[in-house]
């Protein structure tokens, strides 16, 4: 057993699973998508991408870009709800939660691809 | 590119995931910490504010509580903030400082920009491996005849002696083991501008894994190696490398040269030699009489089998024959530095003697030994370190045998004035006469200093005037273009030794030689008379002089008055 690919593994499906905890729900209602999850994903997320630094394979490459993907969307919805909260003071108005979860789906999109990469990788080296 | 971005990732992974964990801790604990507004009321700090405070708390301690004052148990948490960022900043700070002071990475740094340097080349280059004392006289002989060189070598000191050195030309360097093949792709191997590769280490085996790479990554690439075993020699060949130098038999050929045709060898000394040195003086080696070999190594045996063929009786006086192989006939054990074994090897009959082992002491011992017991004797020197130079000329040797000189001025010929190289070949089967006739006209062409060498090729590139004379259907002559631009009557101080023309060579060729386009034409002279050449070379008016003796009028109005058609 490789340390190594547990941990690389561990944050990887947890960065799916806590993007799905947040993503699930009304789309427009702010009770169903919690702040603190957010926060938690995008933390996740981050550490998973360090993780990938420097490595050299073709596959490595592939999962760095969508851990960044996924960053990148986390980033503007983080963004969004700090607009919305702070700046235009309009609060969290359905449309405001709805943009919101929306560009988390989106990061969860490229969380999944991260996966299915993850499980294709070690389906394929059996070590 | 890819080295240094993945060293950098991979360096900084750790520092940068405890700086993130530090600062998820931090907000979390903020934005978790009840506190009050400046009410009292009770408020929980957002993630916005506490991201911005924990952003600016590890750098500007001390710059305020925002956007509320905090209570105690916010500060509590804040202490602890301040010591883990503060902690975890100066760890990512001090990763990067220490990656940059790195060897590693300065390497892979040096190694790209040099990488980058090769790929802009846009002129034929060479690649020297090895910057020993050959690579450095052929690397200043090249960069002064204007050609350029890019330097590998394993040895960093010698790179960094490179760039102290004062080359006319910018010489890319890089310290890397040649054997690998992707620093000779790095040195420019694939280049297509890439015109030759020289291999010049002091290793035989490396010198044959430069050569294989260089055939089988870029098979129209020039090969020349050096080489000191015959076996080696024999493997390089295998796989046509084009030219391979063994200083040992190199200069057993000049020997058996210098003994059966002095005037041919002295021409070529004279042509070969660097351009304004003092003119070397003849050599007449000893044909008839009984020489002494002192050392029978790779030298000792090339001479030998030199000697041999030339009919000469030979004593070799070897420390170790049992070591070095022992000759057919005739041997005496010993260093040949004290007088019982010279006394032994015949040295009172002794007429030429080799001082050819591999330590100059040595050599020098022997020289001055052989010489306190008889006269009149023909000394070889074998030097092998440059630094001896000194002693080896106040010695006195009537040849002296140094394998890096050698093998530099062989390549310096080849990659310079590789028209020369072929005028050397074709002169060997020339009549000792002819080239005693050759060397009274050099001797009176130039002031006791070695001629400058000069090729030339009339075509539209370079010398435009005579290539667009020819054009016009006009005939120049050899002669024509050798005349004095201030009096045509008088010639320049020059020869011209060969002339390629449509693969026809013809050696001395004649002053009423009509020149075609595409001919090349070798010359040798002063270098005054070469930067003279090169005006009615490239002025059309001044070879119009030379051709008619006439200096037309150039303007339209001066024909139009003096009435003269346009030619």
């Amino acid at each position: 057993m490789n340390p190594e690919k547990v941990v690389f593994g561990f944050f990887i499906v947890l960065s799916l699973t806590l993007n799905f905890g947040f993503f699930v729900g009304e789309i427009d209602d702010p009770v169903h998508h919690n702040v603190y999850e957010l926060f938690a994903v995008l933390i996740v997320n981050v550490i998973a991408t360090l993780l990938k630094f420097g490595d050299r394979s073709q596959l490595g490459a592939v999962l760095l870009s969508t851990s960044l993907v996924a960053v990148l969307q986390l980033v503007a919805a983080a963004v969004v709800w700090m607009w919305v909260e702070h700046i235009s003071g309009s609060g969290l108005t359905p449309s405001a939660m709805a943009s919101i979860v929306s560009l988390s789906g989106g990061a969860m999109l490229a969380n999944i691809i991260s996966v299915v990469l993850l499980i294709i990788e070690t389906v394929m080296l059996r070590r | 590119m890819d080295n240094i971005v993945f060293l950098i990732l991979r360096r900084m992974r750790r520092p940068l995931l405890t700086l993130v964990l530090v600062y998820a801790v931090s907000v979390l604990g903020l934005v978790l910490i009840p506190g009050q507004d400046a009410q009292g009321n009770p408020w929980h700090m957002s993630f916005f504010h506490a991201f911005y405070f924990v952003s600016f708390m590890s750098t500007t301690i001390g710059f305020g509580e925002v956007p509320y004052e905090f209570t105690d148990a916010q500060r509590a948490w804040v202490t602890v903030c301040i010591y883990l960022s503060v902690v975890a900043w100066l760890y990512a700070i001090g990763t990067i400082l220490s990656l940059l002071q790195d060897k590693t990475f300065q390497h892979a740094i040096r190694e790209r920009r040099f990488a980058q340097r090769i790929r802009h080349l846009r002129e034929p280059f060479y690649i020297l491996c090895g910057y020993g004392e050959t690579g450095r006289e052929l690397a200043r002989a090249l960069t002064e005849r204007g050609q350029h060189v890019v330097v590998v070598d394993i040895n960093e000191n010698k790179i960094n002696l490179l760039k102290l050195q004062n080359l006319r030309d910018f010489v890319p360097a890089l310290h890397a083991n040649a054997r690998t093949p992707r620093h000779l792709l790095e040195a420019g191997l694939g280049h297509p501008q890439c015109a030759g590769i020289v291999a010049l280490t002091n290793d035989n085996e490396v010198n044959l894994k430069i050569a294989i790479t260089a055939k089988l990554i870029n098979p129209d690439v020039t090969v020349i190696c050096r080489a000191d075993s015959h076996d080696i020699e024999a493997n390089m060949a295998s796989f046509g490398t084009d030219y391979i130098i063994d200083p040992f038999d190199t200069f057993a050929k000049y020997l058996s040269t210098a003994l059966q045709t002095p005037g041919l060898y002295l021409l070529q000394r004279w042509l070969t030699a660097k351009p304004g040195t003092l003119l070397p003086e003849p050599v007449y080696p000893p044909t008839h009489g009984h020489w002494i070999i002192g050392g029978y190594g790779r030298f000792g045996k090339a001479v030998y089998d030199r000697l041999k063929k030339e009919d000469i009786s030979i004593t070799v006086v070897e420390a170790m024959p049992e070591k070095t192989g022992e000759p057919r006939q005739g041997v005496v054990r010993g260093r040949g530095t004290e007088e019982e074994t010279l006394l032994e090897a015949d040295i009172q009959k002794t007429v030429g003697i080799v001082a050819g082992t591999d330590n100059d002491a040595n050599n020098l011992s022997i020289v001055m030994t052989a010489r306190a017991m008889t006269n009149k004797l023909f000394v070889i020197a074998r030097q092998n370190y440059r630094e001896n130079d000194t002693l080896f000329q106040a010695v006195g040797a009537d040849m002296v045998m140094h394998p890096s000189a050698i093998v530099a001025e062989k390549i310096r010929v080849l990659l310079a004035t590789p028209m020369l190289y072929e005028f050397m070949s074709l002169a060997a089967y020339q009549e000792e006469d002819w080239a005693c006739a050759l060397i009274s006209r050099i001797a009176g062409l130039v002031d006791n200093r070695v001629p400058a060498i000069q090729e030339i090729i009339i075509d539209h590139g370079s010398h435009c005037a005579v290539g667009e004379a020819l054009d016009r259907g006009r005939v120049v002559t050899l002669h024509d273009i050798m005349r004095s631009p201030g009096d045509r009557e008088r010639s320049l101080n020059c020869i011209a030794l060969l002339r390629i023309s449509r693969n026809s060579r013809e050696l001395l060729p004649e002053d009423d030689t009509e020149l075609l386009p595409g001919d090349k034409l070798l010359f040798c002279g002063t270098r005054h008379a070469f930067s003279t050449m090169e005006w009615t070379l490239c002025h059309g008016p001044t070879l119009e002089y030379m051709l008619t003796g006439v200096d037309k009028p150039r303007g339209w109005l001066w024909r139009r008055f003096t009435g003269k058609e346009k030619t």
